[in-house]
């Protein structure tokens, strides 16, 4: 399974705009690289990302080869209540990838 | 041939174990990052969006983890990183009494894995030895760059210093062409820097991954058209011991991000 690095607060206020960020480690092979021999490598990418809180979309994104390694994703959420912050990418093979972390809204 | 006087002879052996190498700089040490852009360097002083960082994560993981026949991890001996490997990769590569030679922190991470834990070395390059790398630098981070200079470490510096200016490749280039004579002035659109080391391993935006001293090494040499070494060769080993020295002073910065 892909490291992932994941940034939620653990605290907010109600009504607060938090940061939030999510990074992946996979080498997004683009399928236009050869082997040193000449061989193509095929295309390898994670081709979904989404982002819940307390269980509602919040942010999504289809991914394309064009992205570089290790995709890195910063949005803002506006806090509203205590709940999770799960995260969970799919590549294209279909596995997929979740974290978590709870946000405890004040 | 007529044999050396015995003065002379001892003269001689007098000065091998004293031997040290204390050459001038030949220019004050200025880090890879101060020729970065402003958004690269952003990126590296970013904690949490450096790509870096995520192997810094797999070597935190590979520390607390038992391997080889011992049944020990990293931590079993050495315990909490943050205390005992402060300031060592400042200091490497050093001479190992163990191995006889200079050897840099990969071949003593590996030392420790196949003489203490029973298991079998990493292969250089490979993600794990790279993650191991990088957490154990990344220990000290911030710390001056310092290595020893004395005795058989002289040897493998002068070595390392005559590598360094030796013209090689197509090219015919020698590191100092570029690293020395042309700071500053630019290959196309990238700045040439001194080819400093104190920021590896690195992430590069070329490779899109991580990458070790000696990858760059090889990649420098082949960018000459010449026939890189092996990583891990005892020729480059010297050439990162000599460009340490160069950097002395440097503070690590590892997991540092270059173009």
């Amino acid at each position: 399974m892909p490291n992932t690095r994941i940034r939620v607060p653990k605290t907010a206020k109600a009504g607060d705009i938090i940061e939030i960020r999510a990074i992946i480690q996979h080498p997004m092979e683009n399928g236009f690289r050869t082997t040193s021999q000449g061989t193509p490598i095929p295309v390898d990418i994670v081709t979904d990302f989404a982002c819940s809180y307390d269980g509602v979309e919040v942010f999504r994104v289809r991914l394309e080869p064009g992205l570089s390694a290790n995709p890195y994703f910063s949005f803002y959420l506006k806090a509203t209540k205590s709940g999770p912050v799960s995260f969970w990418w799919q590549d294209q093979h279909g596995e997929v990838t979740e974290a978590s972390e709870e946000l405890e809204v004040t | 041939m007529t044999p050396l006087p015995p003065a002379l002879v001892l003269l001689g052996v007098l000065a091998a174990g004293m031997v040290q190498f204390d050459g001038p700089r030949p220019s004050e040490p200025r880090s890879g990052y101060s020729f970065l852009t402003p958004e690269l360097q952003n990126l590296q002083d970013d904690d949490f969006a450096n790509p870096g960082m995520l192997w810094v994560e797999q070597g935190v993981a590979l520390w607390d983890e038992a391997a080889g026949s011992s049944g020990q991890s990293c931590a079993d001996c050495h315990g909490d990183a943050a205390q005992s490997m402060r300031g060592v990769a400042a200091r490497y590569p050093t001479y190992s009494d163990e191995a006889g030679r200079v050897i840099n922190l990969e071949q003593q991470i590996n030392q420790c894995r196949t003489a203490r834990q029973g298991a079998a070395a990493l292969a250089y390059e490979s993600e794990d030895l790279l993650g191991l790398t990088a957490f154990v630098a990344n220990q000290s981070k911030g710390m001056p760059i310092s290595v020893a200079v004395t005795g058989p470490i002289a040897e493998s510096l002068k070595r390392g210093e005559a590598f360094f200016y030796e013209r090689r490749g197509q090219l015919n280039l020698s590191c100092a062409n570029c690293h020395e004579d042309n700071v500053g002035n630019h290959l196309r659109a990238e700045p040439i820097s001194q080819g400093q080391t104190n920021g590896f391993p690195i992430y590069r935006a070329l490779w899109q991954s991580m990458g070790s001293t000696h990858r760059m090494f090889a990649w420098c040499n082949e960018a000459v058209r010449a026939e890189p070494y092996a990583a891990g060769s005892q020729e480059y080993v010297d050439l990162e011991l000599y460009e340490r020295w160069r950097s002395q002073g440097l503070s690590v910065e590892t997991p540092a991000i270059r173009r």
